[in-house]
């Protein structure tokens, strides 16, 4: 009894493999939106994370990171706090 | 312009473009699957041919909308780095869960649903609809969790050791998560998100109505897209009320600008428009209470006794404690390596002034107020469209029910018009919600002139031209492909995608 539960359970892979692929194989409608959602995804990662959206810290260790944010957050407006409390 | 002006832009842009699709997603999510709950009920091939239909209109959405939430991520760490930074420890976590739920709920039972038609029992199919809508649904939550602490910054103490709001232990990431900022918020979204459903799905059909197609189609429709909305906007409204207790509490300052309430007070009145008020209803909206004190805009920059008793400081004085703050950081970082002793001194200074620390960063007290003008209008455009919308469903599932709509030609031309007004409604709300916070990044700690990274307006400049004729392209391309499928209607006989 042990052998049939034991190649249903390798059979699974397979089969959700070949449910994915006669999905994607079947598709009618469906079939441009793909290609319109790998379009996206490599204008995404491919274009706009590479050339445009670099981290600003990126090479910056953790420790370098909160010096820098540090750095920035007590940079303070010159303005007297004796006039605040006037 | 500078770069904060361009980088606010750009995020707002995202942000506003992101919204476009998540609304119809959550709301056809729970149209189709009623829809496909009535099929499995009833066994009738009608209801499944429907809400195959509404699914193919879903997955159009869905494609052009799927990872237009990953570009605010991008201009969280390019734009806004310091904030980025600030949070880390608070966003990492829902953040992270919210994509590894999406990815696994949706790759795996979105599959199903377009894919598993004839190949899955029929009750497995229903459950893989519901669990798309579901896992949606609780993306949305993990977002709104991150948004809302941004909105009343809970659980959570600032470490000047790393510079970063963090969970001290699972009580606080329990306090982060159950903020009710968040939890309100999040039932006013998915909601509002109902409503979009519902009102497309009716828009939809009444064009099928007036084209004289697919009556049964439309008809039957209308009624399932009709609850939605129905429901959606009561919802909509009673989370819209916890909203506005919830702004009063944590930013008086948003409802104030929403108001135009330069002097508040006791038995506040509600601004319907300049000119017309009911009187006592703003304090009963903000305070349960009929007499409830609501803080004007000059109340909260020269302070005043909220309704606890609690003198609340002038923003003069909370500036005066953010720069305490600001200097005890710097103060505490500069010694604490060397004279263990002063720091810690300058880490008490720091932590007694710490929840007003953004406040040292204003020029001025003004600073803390945003603009009056586009947040009064939005509030009331949100408002008044949320009414006309909801009567909009309430007659249309009225007269479809009693069979009467087809001939009412005017209704069905209004509700086609609705289409575009229930988008128009869902961005009034999030400018409601955002620009009323503004300068404010996160409540009262870091405001946006130092959340943003050390970068020039060319470059974002740049990416916002960039983004601008990429979202166009897509959306027209939504639009055209959502188009030709309305265009086509219902299949008669079942197909595969």
């Amino acid at each position: 009894m042990g052998q049939p539960v034991m190649g249903k359970i390798k059979d699974i892979p397979a089969s959700i493999w070949r449910f994915y692929r006669d999905g994607f194989r079947n598709m009618t409608w469906g079939r441009p939106l793909v290609w319109l959602i790998l379009l996206k995804v490599f204008i995404l990662f491919a274009i706009l994370r590479v050339f445009f959206f670099k981290p600003a810290m990126k090479g910056l260790t953790d420790s370098q990171k909160s010096d820098t944010v540090a750095e920035r957050i007590t940079r303070q407006p010159h303005i007297q706090i004796d006039t605040l409390n006037q | 312009m500078d770069a904060i002006i361009w980088s606010r832009i750009q995020f707002a842009m995202t942000a506003a473009y992101h919204w476009l699709f998540v609304p119809l997603t959550l709301g056809l999510a729970l149209v189709m699957a009623i829809m496909e709950t009535i099929y499995v009920v009833k066994k009738d091939e009608f209801w499944k041919k429907t809400a195959r239909f509404w699914m193919k209109l879903f997955a159009v959405n869905f494609a052009v909308g799927i990872a237009t939430g990953i570009i605010l991520e991008f201009e969280f760490g390019t734009n806004w780095s310091n904030y980025s930074w600030f949070v880390g420890d608070i966003f990492g976590a829902p953040l992270a869960i919210e994509g590894i739920l999406a990815f696994f709920m949706e790759a795996t039972f979105f599959a199903v649903m377009f894919f598993g038609w004839d190949k899955v029992s029929q009750k497995f199919h229903l459950a893989s609809t519901w669990l798309t809508g579901i896992g949606a649904t609780i993306s949305a939550y993990w977002i709104l969790v991150a948004n809302g602490w941004m909105q009343n910054p809970v659980g959570t103490t600032f470490n000047p050791d790393t510079v970063r709001s963090e969970m001290a232990s699972a009580a606080a990431f329990w306090d982060v998560i159950s903020n009710p900022v968040a939890v309100s918020k999040f039932f006013h979204s998915v909601t509002s998100g109902w409503v979009t459903g519902g009102i497309f799905v009716i828009g939809v059909s009444c064009w099928y109505l007036l084209k004289g197609r697919q009556k049964r189609f439309a008809m039957s429709s209308i009624i399932v897209g009709g609850l939605v909305g129905l429901v959606g906007s009561g919802a909509v409204m009673l989370s819209g009320d916890s909203s506005g207790i919830h702004a009063a509490e944590f930013q008086p300052m948003k409802l104030a600008a929403a108001e135009g309430l330069e002097d508040g007070g006791r038995g506040a009145a509600f601004t319907i428009v300049p000119g017309i008020r009911i009187p006592k209803m703003l304090s009963i909206l903000a305070t349960h209470d009929i007499d409830g004190y609501v803080p004007g805009i000059n109340d909260i920059l020269n302070g005043y006794t909220d309704n606890e008793g609690n003198m609340v400081p002038s923003v003069a004085e909370k500036m005066a404690m953010g720069r305490k703050a600001l200097d005890a950081l710097a103060e505490y970082r500069s010694l604490k390596d060397t004279d263990p002793e002063s720091a810690a001194a300058a880490r008490a200074v720091m932590e007694e002034n710490v929840r007003y620390m953004g406040y040292g960063h204003l020029e001025k007290p003004e600073d803390v107020i945003p603009p009056v003008g586009v947040v009064f209008w939005a509030f009331r455009f949100m408002i008044g469209l949320g009414m006309l919308l909801a009567l909009v469903a309430l007659l249309c599932l009225w007269f479809a029910w009693k069979e009467k709509l087809p001939k009412m030609r005017w209704l069905m031309w209004i509700a086609i018009i609705c289409i575009p007004l229930v988008y128009i409604c869902g961005q009034c709300g999030w400018i409601v919600a955002e620009v009323g916070r503004q300068p404010w990044t996160i409540q009262g700690l870091l405001p946006v002139n130092v959340a943003i990274s050390s970068l020039g307006a060319g470059a974002v400049k740049t990416t916002f031209f960039v983004f601008l004729a990429v979202f166009a392209l897509f959306l027209a391309i939504e639009i055209r492909i959502m188009l030709g499928a309305i265009r086509k209607g219902p299949e008669v006989e079942p197909e595969n995608i």
